[in-house]
């Protein structure tokens, strides 16, 4: 039993918030990083790993959203919130590491990183960075090189907790609700990869508990594409 | 819950459809979150809950507050090792202390009898431990005695991270020296390992908890072939990836069935413990239950308690349908015979109906026999749960009755079956239902005259019932319930 991650119950309530302000302003006085679970990516093409799963993207540290549930996460709230614009042409750019964006009176940057697992731990990325690691949304962005162009191609996404994803400025898949992550767990319908460059964009919201995803393409029969490539901008 | 029960009684034997009614949740005050494995001692029932207590029972249907452990914290989980009964407990309780930083705990006694003299748990110790920034909650623990090994396991964690596996010393409940957790799932809580067949079989708790009617808890499945993993789905999906094979998710007025406990009977008859984030027939309260543990091409299933209706009783054995020895009536054959188109137009012919021969029935006792079923009134049997008449896990005692009269199945003194004229609520009138691990059903009376021994109905020939030990290993004892 988790109550941290599920916290909605107005019986529970005045703990969980309890829990959730101790955990938001928790003193830490250990060294933080990223690592393991994140290495700096480089500008060597990276292939997907053995299962297809993309592993290098540009993360945008977390805008503060705050919600101490995530049973606030319907299709109406994910969709409006994410078509919010938090900062200029956030459907359009496709940003390096170091580029710097403001919102609201945050300050955030862009970090090209290769995840280390086949899931790309956003809640690891914004602790090890010393940034709010609940109550946030993430943004992140690829560039997937194809050398065919690939019919009838899925983006498949596990989240946690809800997200959208675009591929090539086109919305692909939804995840909504409290959502925990599964790979595979929503699939886009049958879309057209293009040969030569891609962009994947997706935002991730969470309330309290671990925020991750994984995204990889599959074939119109499901098995994975492998045969493309990861590169910064 | 007497009220509860005859609710349900009523509306099952009147308005309800066979097999569309679901039983009731357990009887008496089945409140609990987060309950441990139910463990047998000293002749009573006994689960415990998040938050220090837990709940006792004389037969498995009615439960009550009573049972005691010291420790607090949460989801605890109980194993029975030689004399002793093992209890884990985790004593934080993921995010109650406002952080991750969790320790499970191990102690143990030789009886869960609060009113014992024996009672008293000891040497309270850590077993494992997350330091509240790693990967892992260290909540939520669950033991296993491998029984191909005689290796006990620990696993324990929830959302924050991993499930992990750690092994213990089965003769002190302390952790083996220089053992190092293995990573076995990812994005789970309520962790529980069983074994069957060859297989390790990794349970977990997935979706929404404490969210009362919203919560989406539900209970999910790997297996592996060896205890460390990797357990993976039907779909061939690491349980480390989210992976996870449903068992049983929310039905009828239950909402939210989270940390399974398997529940083994013996003889073939296995259930399961859980508890349900809401039971909207008890003000959404949080409930325990038990349920039958089916297995399907290697998979565990969550079955559902037999609920009572309307059914033809049917032999696994022969396939031959239960039914009073009387005369049997033939019904007009609509004219010449059934070949051909009708000369006039087509019209129903109505079903044998109870009043055009019942009057030719004995007035005492009937004889029982199993023949070719054709829907007929002697052959079909309304099975009614019995209130205030106790039960066993899971389930109350049911009378089973011919449709429409108090005909009433019976056992004999010399261990065979009869129909009573009527229906007195004694011991060999009450029968007990449990589904059996295939679908099919084991059907026993609660006793027979003059005899302790359990005893089960049975096709001894392909047309002839009786009572007799059960034996799994044979279709003999196993009978269907079907719509008639």
């Amino acid at each position: 039993m988790n109550t941290l991650r599920k916290i909605a119950l107005p019986a529970i309530g005045v703990l969980a918030v309890l829990a959730f302000q101790a955990l938001s302003a928790a003193p830490d006085d250990a060294p933080r990083s990223i690592a393991p679970y994140f290495t700096p990516a480089t500008s060597s093409p990276k292939k997907p790993d053995p299962d297809g799963f993309l592993q290098r993207w540009l993360l945008l540290d977390p805008i503060n959203k705050p919600n101490r549930t995530n049973t606030v996460f319907t299709d109406t709230y994910v969709r409006a919130t994410f078509s919010t614009e938090y900062f200029p042409n956030q459907f359009t750019v496709i940003p390096h590491n170091g580029d710097k964006v403001t919102v609201g009176d945050q300050e955030l940057a862009w970090h090209a990183l290769d995840s280390t697992n086949f899931n790309v731990k956003l809640f690891r990325f914004a602790y090890g960075l010393n940034k709010p690691a609940y109550g946030v949304i993430f943004w992140a962005v690829t560039v997937v090189n194809s050398p065919r162009e690939i019919q009838n191609a899925r983006i498949a996404v596990g989240s946690n907790s809800a997200s959208m994803w675009w591929l090539n400025g086109k919305e692909a898949v939804d995840l909504f609700g409290d959502r925990r992550m599964v790979m595979d767990d929503c699939v886009s319908k049958r879309l057209t990869l293009n040969k030569g460059r891609n962009v994947i964009r997706g935002a991730v919201i969470n309330g309290p508990g671990l925020s991750d995803f994984c995204v990889r393409l599959v074939e119109e029969d499901g098995q994975p594409i492998k045969d493309v490539t990861l590169s910064l901008p | 819950m007497k009220s509860h029960l005859l609710a349900a009684a009523f509306f099952l034997s009147v308005a309800v459809p066979a097999l569309t009614a679901q039983a009731p949740a357990l009887d008496g005050e089945p409140y609990i979150h987060d309950p441990s494995t139910i463990a047998f001692s000293d002749g009573k029932f006994f689960t415990f809950g998040t938050g220090g207590g837990g709940l006792m029972s004389e037969d498995g249907w009615t439960w009550h507050p009573g049972a005691v452990r010291p420790g607090g914290g949460a989801a605890p989980d109980v194993i029975h090792i030689g004399d002793r009964y093992y209890l884990a407990y985790g004593s934080t309780g993921g995010g109650l202390a406002g952080g991750h930083a969790g320790t499970i705990h191990v102690m143990w006694t030789k009886t869960l009898d609060p009113k014992s003299p024996e009672f008293k748990f000891n040497d309270d110790s850590v077993v494992a431990s997350s330091d509240g920034v790693e990967d892992c909650d260290a909540i939520d623990p669950s033991l296993m005695l491998d029984p191909t090994t005689g290796r006990l396991w620990l696993t324990y964690g929830t959302y924050f991270g991993y499930i992990r596996l750690v092994e213990l010393d089965p003769k002190t409940g302390k952790r083996v020296a220089g053992n190092q957790p293995i990573n076995v799932a990812i994005d789970m809580e309520a962790s529980d390992l069983i074994y069957r067949d060859g297989w390790h079989y990794l349970l977990g708790t997935h979706g929404t908890c404490c969210d009362g009617p919203n919560s989406t808890y539900n209970i999910r499945v790997g297996r592996s072939r060896k205890v460390t993993g990797p357990y993976l789905d039907n779909m061939g999906i690491d349980m480390l990836k989210g992976g996870g094979k449903l068992v049983v998710a929310a039905s009828g007025r239950f909402v939210g069935p989270g940390h399974f406990g398997r529940l083994d009977l013996g003889d073939g008859v296995e259930k399961f413990s859980c508890h349900y984030e809401a039971d909207l027939d008890r003000s959404g309260r949080s409930v325990l239950d038990i349920r039958p543990l089916l297995w399907k091409d290697g998979w565990p299933v969550g079955g559902d308690n037999f609920a009572g209706g309307t059914y033809e009783i049917q032999s696994e054995r022969s396939g031959f349908a239960l039914e009073l020895a009387v005369d049997f009536v033939r019904m007009d054959r609509g004219g010449r015979g059934g070949r051909g188109a009708p000369a006039g137009p087509v019209t129903p012919i109505p079903a044998q109906e109870l009043a055009q021969v019942s009057p030719n029935w004995p007035a005492g006792n009937i004889d029982i026999r199993l023949g070719d079923f054709m829907f007929r009134p002697h052959q079909k049997w309304t099975i009614t749960p019995v209130a205030n008449a106790g039960g066993y896990p899971g389930s109350p005692y049911f009378k089973i009755a011919i449709t429409g009269t108090d005909r009433t199945l019976a056992a004999t003194a010399d261990g065979e079956v009869v129909a009573l004229p009527g229906f007195n609520g004694s011991p060999e009138q009450l029968w007990r239902i449990d589904q059996l691990t295939d679908g099919t059903y084991r059907i026993m009376p609660k006793s027979m005259p003059n005899s302790k021994e359990p005893m089960a109905l049975t096709a001894v020939g392909s047309s002839t019932p009786t009572l007799a030990r059960f034996d799994p290993k044979s279709d003999k004892a196993r009978w269907n319930f079907k719509r008639p």
